[in-house]
């Protein structure tokens, strides 16, 4: 590709000097240099005529029109990065702009730091188990409003009836902040006035009440649930569209084919739409590595009973602001920033295979 | 862009490359987040005369940042117009986030004069005193007081203020300017009721959940969410058991302070009331609201609680629930303290940055504060109690407020516990303490693991070098 484009940069550059009318084809870096850094119109006519203007002129456009995102970039985006890094050498407490630098200190005492590793532990725990979840229901519910149906005249594939009706539900709580969404299920989850123990009461099912959220043994799940709860219609809507993207004729030489409905799932629209999973995953996983709102609104004491629900975010919000140690929180931000990035060149490196055109 | 010949791909992998090249230039360029620091604007002092103790300089401006909270801001706001009257104009903030909107200023070197640092969002005044941002309000402390000019203003305080602004040293960074009651809170209605009495004694105390339980009421409830609510009795349980040393010892995180006899006899007392089914079902699920509610509604007798709970759970108290505190019932006989004992201490904390460019105007409107108009005009306004020693005497208060004057009056100074730990390690008391006494009452341990992992918390904290300790 790269070639290609060298190769009409060069024909357009040798027409350029040709028109030059046989004046001085090179002059010294200066011109050339100045001619760079302003504006077009204060070029001089030397730098003009001159063969290498066009190339000149291309990355001119390109930096200048890029320069201002570059910077904003930098600044907001990419120096804070730095800055962490730097500030997880420190003590620094947050409180005042005085600080020293410590070295690995605060690295060393994350080791045995026994609150983080189990707000890892917990955090992986979710990365795992809450795109599996969510990916799993969202592909099933895609495929049911896509392909579910039963089978029409005319038509290889059709949706249950409703689908339209569907995909909008499931998408509501994608429209809910998650402040709300940590509020609601707060009260959902109350073990007194709380729908879920209602509804149990309501049925007769009494030995299944509890306290949810106070419950060591369930409070995670109940995280999860939620978590879950919340993508789920993202997926949905995302799995709906790429599916939609598959041409019908497809699904019909697998019918004709006599393949069952999960075989057409699993040896059709699967493949088909695995580049979309893919991003789904990476995605799901990010969202379920935060977790910090669901965590901090929802559960009791922020991340209790005990440290049955602590998730790594929360853990690094009351290193900083609770306990005034901004310098070992954000040592804890650049671990989770490590697993982050480890976790996603993992997903890319285990779904790399080649693109079905279609 | 026509003859440009820029293909889009191309274009893409070029600029991230100069973005990748940019970045760790960008990084060392940019200004830091814990930049700025020291500031000389501060205006001149003013001449010192009868009336301006402080030396504040009449002409200059001072800056209010109220906590917006369960207190509101109405009582600041006239108190502006009584210090207005004779120094500069004051601009006026309120929020509910202290942390967020001042912690910034403070790093900045650019912080109002006065600070209302309270609420959930508060920051963490121990890390602020360390950092030298707190000014010492000793000159407040010593000026003559305007509720009784023939004191100075320490020595119209109650009991307790002054230590509850120290921090390890002999300095005062905080004032605080409210004065809470912890104990145990009921309603007078619901025990008569059920021809009840508040009970005095751990055994009166489970009789009269057994009776309830009859009737369906439950003995307790409290905030499951946050369970370091349940220090407020369980705290001075403890100094009545086994006296104030104790609760000394916890403060000071010595070796073995949460394995004294005491913290068992009142770990094994509470849990008791959990083994005999006297705590409100689901409990350990519900927040401080809830739990209010609940008791408000009958559904349980006694919450442990601060005198803040009577304005809080107004819009769900009926009117004839004569809502008392007392407090915690004695274990028995052999206790170290009288009935008597309770938690009581100053809260709601004022400071004045070390930065601030008005120091003494800030401290002057704190004086003002404890004037008889402005402390009457709060107790008025936001039933509650302030740190002036008498200010609400001849008031008329709400039940609550006036149950707790009585016991405030009842325990003297003599039977009065502050515990620090609060304040001194938050994250120990409130989630390491409060998470064991959580498993505890929901019945996931016995008392003994309780003690264990409080023990082991403050072990922890004992040995931390990042965390600043204090001694008392």
């Amino acid at each position: 590709m790269a070639n290609d484009v060298r190769t009409v940069d060069k024909t357009t550059t040798d027409s350029g000097s040709d028109r030059g009318a046989g004046g001085p084809a090179r002059s010294g870096a200066g011109p050339l240099v100045l001619a760079f850094l302003l504006p077009p119109r204060f070029t001089p006519e030397k730098v003009r005529n001159d063969r290498r203007y066009r190339t000149l002129d291309k990355y001119r456009f390109v930096c200048w029109f890029l320069l201002l995102p570059i910077v904003i970039y930098a600044i907001f985006v990419v120096s804070p990065f730095f800055q962490a890094f730097y500030y997880s050498l420190t003590d620094w407490t947050g409180f005042s702009s005085d600080f020293a630098f410590v070295g690995a200190d605060n690295y060393v005492r994350l080791l045995e730091d026994s609150s983080f590793w189990a707000s890892l532990r917990h955090s992986l725990l979710l990365l795992v188990v809450a795109p599996l979840v969510t990916l799993g229901l969202g592909l099933f519910f895609a495929f049911m409003l896509q392909a579910g149906g039963r089978h029409k005249k005319n038509e290889a594939i059709s949706g249950v009836r409703g689908a339209k009706l569907y995909k909008n539900v499931y998408f509501f709580p994608q429209v809910l902040s998650v402040a709300i969404i940590g509020v609601v299920w707060g009260a959902m989850y109350d073990p007194i006035t709380g729908p879920i123990n209602e509804v149990l009461r309501l049925a007769g099912l009494d030995f299944l009440t509890r306290s949810w959220l106070a419950d060591p043994k369930f409070a995670l799940s109940c995280v999860l649930f939620v978590l879950c709860w919340m993508f789920i219609g993202f997926y949905v809507v995302l799995f709906s569209a790429a599916m939609g993207a598959i041409p019908k004729d497809i699904y019909e030489a697998a019918l004709l084919d006599g393949a069952s409905r999960p075989a057409t799932f699993f040896r059709v629209t699967l493949p088909l739409i695995w580049d979309t999973v893919q991003t789904g995953w990476i995605y799901m996983g990010i969202q379920a590595l935060d977790s910090f709102a669901i965590v901090h609104i929802m559960t009791i004491n922020r991340g209790g009973p005990g440290e049955s629900t602590l998730v790594t975010p929360v853990y690094l919000y009351k290193k900083a602001f609770d306990s005034g140690q901004a310098g070992y929180a954000t040592a804890i931000g650049v671990v989770l920033l490590l697993v982050t990035m480890v976790f996603a060149a993992i997903m890319m490196l285990l779904n790399r295979r080649d693109r079905i055109e279609y | 862009m026509g003859s440009n010949h820029v293909n889009r791909r191309d274009l893409i992998k070029r600029s991230a490359a100069v973005g990748l090249v940019a970045a760790p230039g960008m990084g060392m360029l940019s200004a830091c987040a814990s930049g700025g620091g020291e500031n000389d604007d501060k205006v001149e002092k003013g001449k010192k005369t009868k009336d301006n103790p402080l030396a504040v300089n009449k002409d200059a401006k001072l800056e209010v940042v109220i906590f917006n909270g369960g207190y509101g801001d109405q009582y600041a706001l006239d108190n502006h117009k009584v210090y207005e009257k004779n120094f500069g104009n004051v601009s006026h903030s309120k929020t509910q986030k202290i942390r967020t909107k001042m912690q910034p200023r403070m790093v900045k070197g650019n912080p109002p004069d006065v600070i209302n640092n309270s609420g959930a969002e508060n920051m963490d005044v121990a890390s602020l005193i360390e950092k030298d941002q707190v000014a010492d309000l000793q000159p407040l402390l010593d000026a003559p007081s305007l509720y009784d000019p023939s004191k100075k203003v320490s020595e119209t305080l109650l009991p307790g203020v002054v230590e509850k602004g120290r921090f390890g040293s002999d300095k005062v960074y905080q004032l605080n300017y409210s004065y809470t009651v912890y104990g145990v809170w009921y309603s007078k209605t619901n025990l008569e009721k059920l021809d009840l009495e508040y009970p005095k004694t751990w055994d009166e105390m489970l009789a009269a959940c057994a009776k309830a339980k009859k009737e369906g009421i439950a003995g307790w409830t409290y905030a499951g969410k946050h369970p370091y609510y349940f220090a407020f009795s369980l705290y001075p349980f403890i100094a009545k058991i086994g006296g104030k040393e104790v609760l000394e010892a916890i403060d000071n995180l010595e070796p073995n302070a949460w394995k004294h006899d005491a913290v068992k006899k009142a770990f094994e007392a509470y849990h008791e009331l959990y083994a005999k089914g006297y705590i409100l079902k689901g409990t350990p699920g519900i927040d401080h609201i809830q739990s209010q509610t609940q008791w408000t509604k009958g559904k349980a007798l006694f919450l442990p609680n601060g005198s803040w709970v009577e304005n809080e759970a107004k819009g769900t108290t009926p009117k004839d629930f004569e809502m008392t505190v007392a407090p915690p019932s004695s274990l028995d006989k052999s206790d170290a303290m009288p009935f008597e004992t309770i938690w009581a201490e100053a809260s709601e904390p004022f400071m004045v940055p070390a930065q601030a460019k008005n120091v003494e105007g800030g401290m002057e409107w704190l004086r003002t504060m404890m004037s008889k108009q402005s402390t009457q005009n709060f107790s008025k306004q936001v039933s509650a109690l302030t740190c002036v020693d008498g200010a609400s005497d001849g008031l008329d208060l709400q039940s609550g407020l006036a149950s707790a004057q009585e016991i405030l009056k009842a325990a003297g100074d003599e039977n009065r516990v502050g515990p620090r730990i609060r304040d001194w390690y938050l994250e120990l008391d409130k989630d390491k303490v409060g998470g064991a006494l959580a498993s505890m009452m929901s019945g996931d341990i016995e008392p003994a693991e309780a003690m264990k992992r409080c023990q082991k918390a403050a072990d922890e904290v004992a040995k931390d070098d990042s965390v600043k300790k204090y001694k008392r």
